[in-house]
């Protein structure tokens, strides 16, 4: 692959976000940047538009929950360069008590029903997101049932026997 | 005709002098192959505004995982994409494989080229089948039906012994060998049922009238439009974008084989159909390739930290007993760590990222579904066109509830 | 022509006169698919050609309730499509019968959490159960099989005994 431009995306961000990045590592071949929360949109501005780095497609953005550990929730990113043919992960860090973060839908449009199941399984809320509702489940469903300290047959059902 | 009534839409007037009307298509609807939904605004015919819904078939595939053991994912692997259920096995094989940074054998490589390419053919066939039943034309599902049952009973099931939920490959390998005879049966179905097949819907459907008015100029989307909501796989291709994860980042061993990548220009119904018919052809290309250059050789590695050993060794030595007991009773070992891998599925690109804590069973596992930004576009898509157009794009999409829920 | 009386909630139909709209309605059978995961590929390749299903008469798949007897649920159904399906079944006219097919729509298979519904029976009643995941079209040939002898003997309807008063 291309292996001289390896780490370039990741000396870049550092280049130009310094103090906002907080780690990078390249584990399994994954290049990889836990970066904070407050200048999120930048960032990912900046991974869109920059030339060397072109990450046109957001392909994937998902939550972690790691009960036990402060800060709790993970929010990860998963960007890929049609130009460049190579990928990125961004990580970012929420607390419990907010797990608030920036919607970047104004910069990758498809990214916003990612968002919105994020919300919906494990709570974190995106700002300025246009519509942040329950995607994948009903309604009426309390609770956020991917976090670990969700039972997993704890059920709220719409119908039949209430368990 | 769409754009007489575009023009209506963008001159700010109804077409009919009234309110919109909302119409609920769905969840249980024919044509939404089970479990989609859509809440549509309609102007007489055409759709102003088109929201669509899922998460009808919701199953918790990934808060069932972070109970499971590595292996036994594998099945719950199978039920995501279950027209082409081999490839969601391989690419979680292949995710956990990088993550253990082991390296496969030559001809395990092989048989997941071969068995991924023979359930993009099958993946194929149930889009286009039932895309076109949708329209009405039924002939061409049942002429995809036959070499479907035949890749079943002929193919999948001496292979797996399953004929739809596999769960054939595993962390090192697969399951067993392919069985004696399977390659010379595999050519066989390839030439007598697939090809045949191919060209008979061809012959029916690509230069008739019915057909081209139905999908040409039918859910088109713009290069960058596509890229911008994150399409991936033929839909994005018949877009204009050349994106193929199997020549691009090429894994296993797709480097070897010689095929080419079919890409549309207008990104409507009728190219997706043509990328679709393409790619099929192609795909019987590289299954060819392959058994012709097929290696021998194990098809498990070597390392009994993931691949039970030998079952003569198991009853004879002491260290392979203790291996053996070592793997059913903990499951395989895999280091910590995070890893997303993605591979080139029927639909686009399916992506696995996993995270794992060291022991027994993975931490989380997330799904990336190809499905999920297709359907995602469907708004883009239908707008501004009319009802009918857009159970012609939904069947062209090919929105699998497994995939798109999970 | 003996015309057996019937007893409270059911009992065997012995007149010719029962035993030919018996014979009229096993052998057209009018089925809906509700087919929403895995097994509905399996459903699919039941009514294809080669497991042909309208050997047995159950050939026109009417894609109403109002207009189909037999509701064939076929895959997982979750709490949030379970209203759905009540209101589907609510449509049907009788007499219907209702076929569960295979693990998840029977008992939930293998999928126990916060959304999958534990096996349909519970919210509606259920008369032949396919086990599989998913089964052979030839369970779906055997599920049609059984029902028609349920229809020939003139067995109840699982809907004249539900609720299920235990």
């Amino acid at each position: 692959m291309n292996d001289q431009r390896k780490n370039v995306v990741l000396a870049k961000l550092i280049e130009k976000f310094g103090g906002d990045v907080v780690s990078t590592h390249s584990d399994f071949g994954d290049d990889t940047a836990l970066v904070r929360r407050e200048r999120i949109l930048e960032i990912c501005a900046f991974l869109r538009d920059d030339a060397d780095c072109r990450f046109d497609f957001a392909m994937d953005l998902t939550g972690v929950d790691y009960l036990g550990e402060t800060p709790r929730f993970e929010v990860v990113y998963h960007l890929y360069s049609l130009k460049n043919r190579q990928r990125v992960r961004i990580k970012v860090r929420l607390h419990e008590e907010d797990p608030e973060i920036d919607s970047v839908v104004p910069v990758w449009p498809g990214i916003n029903w990612y968002e919105r199941e994020a919300y919906d399984m494990y709570g974190i809320i995106f700002r300025n997101h246009p519509n942040l509702k329950r995607i994948l489940l009903y309604d009426e469903f309390v609770g956020h049932p991917l976090r670990k300290d969700y039972p997993k047959t704890k059920r709220q059902p719409t119908l039949g026997p209430q368990e | 005709m769409a754009d007489i009534v575009n023009k209506n839409i963008t001159g700010g007037k109804l077409d009919m002098q009234a309110e919109p009307v909302i119409l609920n298509i769905g969840p249980s609807h024919p044509a939404t192959h089970a479990t989609l939904r859509f809440v549509a605004e309609l102007d007489g015919e055409t759709l102003l505004k088109l929201t669509p819904e899922f998460g009808y078939l919701h199953r918790g595939f990934e808060k069932e995982s972070e109970n499971a053991t590595w292996t036994q994912v594998i099945p719950y692997t199978d039920r995501l994409n279950y027209v082409s259920p081999l490839m969601n096995n391989v690419g979680y094989a292949m995710a956990v494989e990088k993550l253990c940074g082991i390296e496969i054998t030559e001809r395990s490589k092989y048989i997941r080229v071969l068995i991924s390419e023979i359930s993009r053919i099958i993946d194929h066939m149930v889009c286009i089948g039932t895309n076109m039943v949708d329209l009405g034309a039924l002939t061409n599902f049942w002429y995809f039906w036959k070499p479907r049952e035949e890749a079943y009973m002929q193919l999948i099931e001496p292979l797996c012994g399953q004929r739809l939920t596999t769960a054939y490959t595993r962390v090192g390998g697969a399951m067993w060998d392919l069985p004696e005879g399977w390659v010379e049966t595999c050519r066989g179905v390839v030439k007598n049922s697939f090809l045949p097949a191919i060209k008979d819907v061809n012959a029916l459907l690509t230069k008739n009238r019915i057909f081209i008015d139905r999908t040409m100029g039918v859910g088109k989307i713009s290069k960058s439009d596509a890229i911008a909501m994150g399409f991936t796989g033929p839909c994005l291709r018949a877009a204009g974008v050349p994106l193929d994860l199997r020549k691009d980042e090429p894994y296993l061993v797709y480097d070897r084989f010689d095929f080419d990548v079919p890409v549309g220009e207008q990104g409507d119904t009728c190219d997706r159909y043509m990328v679709r018919m393409e790619e099929m052809r192609q795909s019987i290309r590289i299954i060819e390739q392959a058994l012709d250059q097929m290696p021998g050789g194990p098809v498990n590695i070597d390392d009994t930290r993931y691949v039970l050993p030998d079952k003569t060794l198991v009853y004879t030595t002491i260290e392979a007993l203790m291996q053996h007991f070592k793997l059913i009773m903990e499951g395989v070992q895999v280091p910590a760590g995070e890893v997303y891998s993605a591979t080139e599925a029927a639909n686009g690109e399916l992506g696995y990222y996993i995270v794992s804590r060291g022991g027994k069973g993975p931490y989380k596992i997330k799904v990336r579904p190809p499905c999920f930004p297709l359907f995602q576009g469907m708004p883009l898509l239908c707008e501004g066109q009319m009802l009918a157009d857009l159970i012609a794009t939904l069947g062209s999409v090919n929105i699998i509830a497994g995939e798109l829920d999970r | 022509m003996a015309v057996e009386k019937k007893a409270q909630g059911g009992g065997y139909a012995l007149s010719t006169l029962d035993s030919m709209i018996a014979w009229g309605r096993k052998y057209s059978i009018y089925p809906f698919t509700f087919a929403t995961a895995c097994c509905g590929i399996e459903v699919m390749g039941a009514f294809g050609t080669h497991y042909d299903l309208s050997r047995f008469g159950a050939e026109v798949v009417r894609f109403s309730p109002r207009q189909a007897d037999l509701l064939l649920v076929a895959g997982t159904i979750n709490y949030k499509m379970a209203p759905v399906l009540v209101r589907i079944y609510e449509q049907m006219l009788e007499p219907k019968w209702v076929v569960a097919m295979g693990a998840c729509a029977s008992s939930g298979g293998f999928y126990n959490n916060y959304t999958v519904l534990q096996g349909i029976d519970k919210v509606i009643p259920v008369d032949v159960y396919i086990p599989g995941c998913p089964p052979n079209p030839e369970g779906i040939i055997d599920a049609v099989v059984a029902l028609q002898k349920m229809m020939e003997t003139g067995a109840p309807r699982a809907s004249e005994r539900w609720p299920i008063k235990i």
